[in-house]
């Protein structure tokens, strides 16, 4: 029985499996000082950023690909790939301006521009490939000295804080994927909260990869001055494609005193067929510091998508009284492999954070949590709780779990809980019984297990993240 | 109803039924009673579909309907209902969530729309004081945290919600107080009506002082080897089952 329930799983298809037929301006593959020229010429960028991406390359040749995480990556040609694709528009003034094609796409996302801006209140910049297109509510956020924009925008318009900010968490040095991004990134997302605003709605940002044989190397910047709040939803999807795509962003957070930031990740990149043929090759680097006193990090992720996963949103706890908190769901299914998990450094004092990571693996993937929590010698009183459950859905996948614990101060109280768990058959028939059918089951049993995350995910996100649950595990019992 | 003919059943390649049949007619209770390893909750097992067994001969029909090529969810939508002898927990998943499902489910099967929030929670409202269950048993978990007379509780409360043509309770009483038990046996009592059915499948006789059944079958060696009214379920109160033993095997 569980052997035709896992051949099943071959029969659920990628939802969002679709191309846009949309003109793309692209440049030809491969990666070279002129290609990095080339990209900030396309953009037209100041000297200082392109001087800023040619040492970011200069460094990155001199890197090797990691090779710590619990993955199998085949040697990735990063001189057939193209390192810049934008849809043909030259920044559209309205949506009237906006390619229909492209509109049609976030359509199918279910992120309809025009319902959006009139009904659900939420600020989307979406990112097609790799420039934004479109950036909705930006004026009534301007109104309270908010900044949303895309990222090129804000080199353009805000360069002082874009110099001030940019790879102070991340800097170009900080890993072989951050450096790739730091040459060659196309666009990404600006947010700037000023000093005692609390942003009225929730920013969001969808990114999609679209065109065939491109990276997507998004970078997306978030600056909280001292009182603020804000919540920053981001979503992520891609057309089926056979080939591997390569995607590397950087998040950056900076969180001032007193300040809140909640960061939310939806991520369904194309995970690959059944044969684990295709998918996104996904290596972000997230982190995120509390910078002053009493400042408030938050990580939710529900990673349902992508070939191989490489990400670890991490927070550094330098404020003395500021906490962070890292709530992630990772499924893997079929071939799928991911390495995710966070990093807590704790620097100030009474500082705490909290990890809670639900895995759930099914088919032959492998789906690992790595986490450090580090306590420094100053770091009076740091306070860590991480717990770590693993689900398991049939017998041919994998769950690992890394923790890495270094703590330099005595008063420092760590603890670590960690469970592994299978679905097990008689819920499931307990289910049936009750007119509930194996796939409803699991996508209640699964849901039900990942519950505590996803409530820490705002509304919208929370019912797309339960059905996403659902659609990645179809199938998959055993 | 139900017409159960001559069924054999395994489990992990040994045969627990051998030739069982009994027919159920609306209205109607029966009791199975029967020493332990009998088959009476295989028996369960087999009608509500449960795939760790196997049926190697004999047929059900239920209404006409093939029970045994139904999936065990499709036989709950056409009105089987099984009372666990030990309800599963299902952690993170609220009752309400878990039975809104169900019933929309049985719903949909049956072509109407899915029942508003309010509506649900107004027929969850109603079902609930029935087994005098405590509100706040709703919102937990499925059966997580429960205790033994919760979790029975709560299986007739799922029963009430689901209106089954036929329910079956595998042991209901096991592991219930005398006024548990009361509450559990009552719930039963007032779902009952002319149109459905119950098989009360039960080691002791103190269940049926409660539930009163229309007919007693002595379940044995895979086989119903005796039957009959209530009065016969008080004689194996009285006298245990190794007269029955004896019978059977005068017989053979």
């Amino acid at each position: 029985m569980a052997e035709d329930l896992l051949h099943e799983v071959t029969q659920a298809d990628y939802k969002y499996g679709f191309t846009t037929d949309i003109e793309t301006d692209i440049i030809p593959i491969g990666l070279s000082e002129e290609v990095v020229r080339l990209i900030s010429f396309k953009k037209n960028e100041p000297e200082w950023m392109l001087d800023y991406r040619l040492k970011a390359y200069r460094h990155w040749l001199t890197m090797k690909m990691p090779e710590w995480a619990q993955l199998k990556i085949p040697e990735i040609d990063y001189q057939s790939i193209s390192y810049y694709a934008a849809p043909r528009t030259n920044g559209p003034k309205s949506l009237d301006e906006v390619d229909p094609e492209l509109l049609k796409t976030f359509n199918k996302l279910g992120i309809p521009l025009e319902e959006q801006m009139a009904l659900s209140g939420i600020a989307v910049d979406a990112v097609m490939d790799s420039v934004s297109v479109k950036t909705t509510f930006k004026e009534s956020l301007a109104e309270k000295g908010i900044i949303f924009c895309s990222f090129s925008e804000a080199v353009e318009h805000h360069p002082d804080l874009i110099k001030k900010y940019m790879a102070s968490v991340v800097p170009i040095t900080d890993n072989f994927y951050a450096a790739l991004n730091s040459a060659v990134f196309s666009d990404g997302s600006f947010v700037y909260i000023p000093k005692g605003v609390r942003c009225p709605m929730e920013l969001s940002t969808y990114f999609r990869i679209n065109a065939m044989n491109t990276g997507q190397f998004e970078r997306t910047l978030i600056v909280a001055d001292e009182d603020s709040y804000v919540s920053y939803l981001e979503g992520c999807t891609a057309p089926m494609r056979d080939e591997n795509q390569l995607h590397a962003a950087i998040v950056e957070i900076i969180v001032h005193k007193n300040a809140e930031v909640k960061y939310s990740t939806v991520q369904n990149w194309y995970p690959g067929d059944k044969d684990g043929k295709g998918g996104i090759y996904n290596f972000v680097t997230k982190r995120g510091i509390c910078k002053g006193e009493n400042s408030k990090l938050s990580w939710t992720q529900v990673e349902t998508g992508s070939a191989v996963t490489w990400k670890y949103p991490s927070c550094i706890l330098q404020g003395d009284n500021s906490s962070a908190e890292f709530y992630s769901v990772a499924v893997t299914n079929h071939h799928q492999q991911a390495d995710t998990g966070t990093k807590m450094i704790h620097i100030g004092k009474n500082t705490s954070s909290h990890i809670l990571s639900k895995g759930i693996s099914a088919g032959v993937s492998q789906n690992s949590y790595r986490g450090l929590v580090r306590v420094g010698a100053n770091a009076e009183n740091a306070r860590n709780f991480s717990q770590c459950d693993s689900l398991l859905l049939g017998d041919k996948c994998g769950a690992h779990t890394f923790p890495y614990m270094e703590v330099n101060n005595e008063t420092a109280i760590i603890e670590h809980e960690a469970t592994t768990s299978k679905i097990n058959e008689d819920q499931i028939f307990y289910c049936n019984q009750r007119g509930i059918s194996t796939e409803d089951a699991v996508g209640l049993i699964v849901n039900g297990y990942a519950k505590e995350v996803l409530n820490k995910l705002p509304m919208e996100f929370a019912v797309e993240a339960q059905k996403l649950l659902q659609i990645t595990l179809e199938g998959s019992v055993g | 109803m139900l017409e159960i003919k001559d069924l054999h059943a395994n489990i992990n390649g040994k045969e627990i039924l051998k030739g069982l049949s009994l027919t159920v007619r609306p209205g109607e209770i029966h009791a199975i009673m029967g020493p332990n390893g009998a088959g009476k909750s295989t028996l369960a097992s087999v009608l509500s579909g449960n795939q760790a067994f196997e049926v190697t001969h004999g047929s059900v029909s239920f209404y006409g309907k093939d029970l045994l090529e139904l999936s065990p969810e499709d036989r709950s939508r056409e009105g089987i209902f099984l009372s666990f002898q030990y309800p599963i927990e299902i952690p993170g998943v609220s009752m309400v969530n878990f039975m809104r499902t169900a019933v929309n489910e049985h719903r949909k099967y049956k072509n109407l729309e899915p029942l508003s929030a309010t509506d649900f929670l107004r027929i969850m409202r109603q079902k609930k004081e029935l087994v005098e269950m405590d509100n706040k048993l709703a919102n937990r978990s499925v059966n997580e945290g429960f205790s033994g007379g919760e979790k029975k509780r709560n299986e007739i409360f799922q029963m009430a919600m689901l209106d089954p043509r036929l329910s079956i309770l595998d042991e209901t009483d096991s592991g219930l107080d005398i006024d548990a038990l009361r509450i559990v046996a009552n719930g039963v009592n007032k779902l009952k009506t002319s149109e459905n059915a119950s098989i009360v499948i039960t080691h002791y006789q103190r269940l049926l002082d409660y539930i009163v059944p229309d007919f007693v079958h002595v379940l044995y060696d895979g086989r119903i080897v005796k039957t009959g009214g209530k009065e016969l379920a008080l004689e194996l109160e009285d006298k245990g089952y190794d007269w029955i033993k004896k019978e059977v095997e005068e017989a053979i």
